[in-house]
């Protein structure tokens, strides 16, 4: 089994170029962008190797939210609490890394590795994505509206753990997370990518990636399949949590401090990274490789934006214009 | 009153993707009569009415009311020209109260352009001051039980000083009580000079109210006699009397041991004390009409819904069944009953179709094998001869046949010694649906054991081997392939169930 399974429909010989085009048709859109800035950006800049590697680095966070809200737009679910959940697992994992020197440490003197930071943020968001997860399976309760209020709760947890402070002056250590790079290239970009490809493996070659996809495609049929609808939705919104938990650790990392505030918003662009990337609100439809598609749009359309000196203004203009028309072009294919 | 010709239909057809459900049907009706319309299930009645009622748009034919030709594009007009309609399925909204459901969509205003409340609440009430009925204005819709939501929507239809109103299966939710209270009002209406065409699965009902009866069988007028000139079993004899085709090619098989036995299922107030032994390569039919309770038999065995009572033997073991993966272990598989909306998974593929209910034995461990998965989806696609462009293609482009052979193929996967299967032929066209029966009998042959809940009679007669008839949630007679007949079934399916 491959990808195909969930590829929008195969063309019948004589349509079978427009079939092509259709269901590449984002990567075809991905590539114009491209070959529009290379013309235009100045001095060819965009084409350079660093700007190239800053594009994916600045995705890497939103990439790993995108991959989970992927998860939950494929069952016909949402997860808007990303953003959230990313803040409050931040200042918990920068909390057991501050400094033992610094004086105004959360727990001054505390000295321990890395690790233990990385967990604690995992932990985090695995415990408020199951938190999610319950209240959906559980009480039944419209994933918009579980996520939506763990959304503004965990964005207050953040605040009272943090009492509403940045979380700062973090061992060297652990910022090698953000900062440091294996071979040249940057340590927040070989964490996406291994998310990328185990997320892959997992929805293309496990049973319960094909749970995923059959509750997506018809949550009933699923259930009289024999299918465990509740269990595998509780899993996915941990995933999704811990996920956001490993992009609090990721980007406390990479900005040197974790703010209570870290991550505000960010489950827009993950969702409409997904949306972008071909995932389907319909249920059934979305794949990996898709939504990184749809994230490398958004980086290198902010990217571009600011490389053709487009004010931010107008940039968040052209951004809802693009996953607006995207979502249009994704009714009509589905048609 | 008069009974001058108030509604003439003349030459209505409607198609729907695979069924012509209205073929050429003409239909009048005098003011101030009942008019009864009687049929099977998919017999046409309701369509005709929803086409009167402008929800359905006909193909082809004239609608003249009331001294004039009509058109009726949609509900707002039908209520414009005097023809209301009370559904078969409720229509309310549930967080509203009893006034303004009533007054839905012709709020009457203040001179501020407000909803004016009070007058909508006055007016409500004088409404069911005159009819009898007893239920606040104010009260929320959600709070009412079904019989008085039922009667909500009666006063709703009267309410609009209608010079028609259709009642689809008024009755179907109501008490005996109820129904006679409903009786009388349609016997007042009838005196004001409305007509009313009713419809109903009820017998004694249609004998009691009614002046005229027209039959429909497949989308086809059949007959309009004075209700006088008819007794019982004419009526069930113009309802079916059709000629039996060859089309259902059960094989005789030898049956075998008892596979599975029921006693004494029960869901409180759906199904009453079901009990019945499914044997090897037997094909057990389930006949009755909509709303009898087959369906919830099936759902209830699977693990769907709870039942209240009752006790499983598979194979000899009592079975505790929850949920449908217990089922699936105990070696059941239910295909159901719409295929859309509860069968196929429409943005997956043939092949992730197929195995969906199977995937345990494709991924030792949780990790899918391809290439066992791809063996297998093949070997069911040239069994069944399934038509499919490829195993990857999405199987909303299938037609309705080969849909329901992949979900066929679906349970076959699970190796189940028990199938269910909900109107194994709904909505197929008829080279495909003598394919499923085909593979239905070949299924009996090698031992599966075949409960088939069908509401077409010739299905049933042609494919079971026994058949169990259910009425108001009961078995109300058992038929083996020998003695059964349509009048037969047609007979217990209308029995009046006693009160639960």
């Amino acid at each position: 089994m491959t990808a195909a399974a969930t590829t929008p429909r195969e063309g019948a010989g004589r349509d079978r170029v427009t079939g092509l085009l259709r269901k590449y048709l984002i990567v075809f859109i991905f590539l114009g962008m491209c070959a529009l800035l290379a013309i235009f950006s100045p001095d060819h800049s965009f084409l350079k190797p660093q700007n190239l590697i800053n594009v994916v680095r600045q995705i890497s966070v939103i990439g790993l939210l995108a991959m989970g809200v992927m998860l939950c737009i494929i069952t016909m679910g949402i997860d808007l609490s990303l953003g959230s959940v990313l803040g409050f697992s931040a200042v918990v994992a920068a909390s057991l890394v501050q400094q033992p020197a610094w004086k105004e440490a959360i727990y001054p003197g505390l000295q321990l590795p890395a690790i233990a930071a990385v967990l604690a943020g995992l932990a985090a968001g695995i415990l408020l994505g199951g938190l999610n997860g319950m209240l959906i399976a559980g009480f039944r309760i419209p994933p918009f509206i579980a996520t939506l209020g763990m959304m503004t709760a965990a964005r207050g947890f953040a605040y009272i753990y943090s009492n509403g402070r940045p979380v700062s002056t973090l061992n060297e250590d652990f910022l090698f997370l953000g900062k440091g790079d294996i071979g040249g290239l940057p340590v927040p970009i070989i964490i996406f990518l291994t998310v990328v490809v185990l997320m892959h493996l997992m929805l293309t070659y496990t049973r319960f990636g094909r749970h995923i996809y059959a509750i997506g495609g018809n949550e009933v049929a699923a259930r009289v399949s024999g299918i465990n609808v509740g269990r595998t939705k509780i899993f996915i919104y941990l995933i999704s949590g811990m996920l956001a938990g490993l992009g609090g650790v990721v980007l406390t990392a990479r900005v040197q401090s974790a703010t209570p505030a870290l991550g505000m918003g960010f489950e827009l662009d993950a969702i409409a990274s997904a949306v972008i990337g071909g995932t389907s609100f319909a249920g059934g439809i979305g794949t990996v490789w898709g939504t990184v598609v749809g994230a490398l749009i958004i980086g290198v359309m902010n990217n571009g934006l600011d490389l053709l000196n487009v004010s931010p203004f107008y940039q968040q203009v052209v951004k809802g214009v693009i996953i607006v028309v995207a979502i249009i072009i994704d009714e009509r294919k589905n048609r | 009153m008069g009974e001058e010709l108030l509604l003439r239909m003349t030459g209505i057809s409607k198609a729907f993707p695979g069924v012509q459900a209205l073929d050429d049907v003409h239909l009048d009706v005098e003011s101030g009569t009942v008019h009864a319309l009687m049929g099977e299930n998919g017999a046409g009645k309701s369509t005709l009415m929803k086409v009167l009622a402008g929800i359905y748009h006909a193909d082809s034919g004239s609608i003249w009311f009331n001294g004039a030709d009509v058109s009726i594009p949609d509900s707002a007009v039908a209520l414009k020209l005097g023809i209301s309609m009370i559904h078969q399925e409720l229509s309310p909204v549930p967080a509203m109260m009893v006034a303004e459901n009533i007054f839905l969509g012709r709020e009457p205003l203040n001179r501020f352009g407000m909803v004016d409340r009070g007058q909508m609440i006055a007016k409500t009430q004088a409404l069911f001051d005159k009819w009898g009925i007893a239920i606040n204005p104010r009260a929320t819709m959600r709070s009412l039980v079904v019989a008085q939501m039922q009667m909500v929507e009666i006063a709703k239809a009267i309410s609009y000083d209608s010079r028609l109103i259709v009642m689809d299966e008024p009755t179907s939710a109501i008490s005996e009580r109820e129904v006679s209270h409903l009786h009388h009002m349609i016997k007042s209406l009838k005196e004001s000079g409305v007509a009313v065409i009713y419809i109903t699965h009820k017998m004694d009902e249609v004998f009691k109210i009614s002046d005229k009866v027209t039959v429909f069988r497949d989308g086809k007028h059949v007959a309009t006699i004075p209700a006088a000139d008819l007794d019982r079993q004419k009526l069930i004899t113009l309802m079916v009397g059709r000629e039996l085709t060859h089309l259902f090619p059960k094989e005789d098989v030898a049956i075998g041991e008892i596979v599975m036995s029921v006693r004494g299922l029960t869901r409180i107030g759906v199904i009453t004390d079901i009990s019945f032994d499914l044997r090897r390569g037997e094909i057990l039919g389930l006949a009755g009409l909509m709303g009898a309770g087959r369906t919830e038999v099936l759902e209830a065995l699977f693990g769907v819904t709870r039942v209240d009572a009752g006790e499983v033997t598979v194979n000899g073991n009592v079975v505790h069944i929850k949920s449908p993966s217990d089922a699936i272990h105990a070696g059941m598989g239910l295909l159901t009953e719409d295929r859309k909306k509860t069968g196929i998974m429409g943005a997956l593929s043939v092949r992730d179709n197929m195995v969906v209910a199977a995937l345990a034995r494709f991924s030792p461990g949780g990790i899918l094998r391809p290439g066992m998965i791809e063996a297998a989806a093949k070997a069911e696609r040239d069994a069944l001869d399934i038509k499919t462009p490829s195993l990857s293609q999405l199987i909303k482009n299938l037609s309705g046949g080969n849909q329901q052979k992949v979900l066929v193929s679906r349970w076959l996967l699970t190796s189940p010694d028990i199938l269910m299967i909900d109107e194994p032929t709904r909505g197929i066209d008829v080279g495909a649906k003598s394919e499923i029966h085909k593979l239905m009998s070949g299924l009996a042959k090698q031992g599966k054991a075949i409960l088939m809940v069908s509401s077409e009679l010739p299905e049933i007669l042609g494919m079971s081997d026994r058949v169990l008839v259910m009425a108001g949630g009961r078995i109300t007679a058992e038929f083996s392939r020998e003695e059964v007949t349509q009048e037969k079934v047609l007979e217990a399916a209308t029995l009046v169930a006693p009160a639960a």
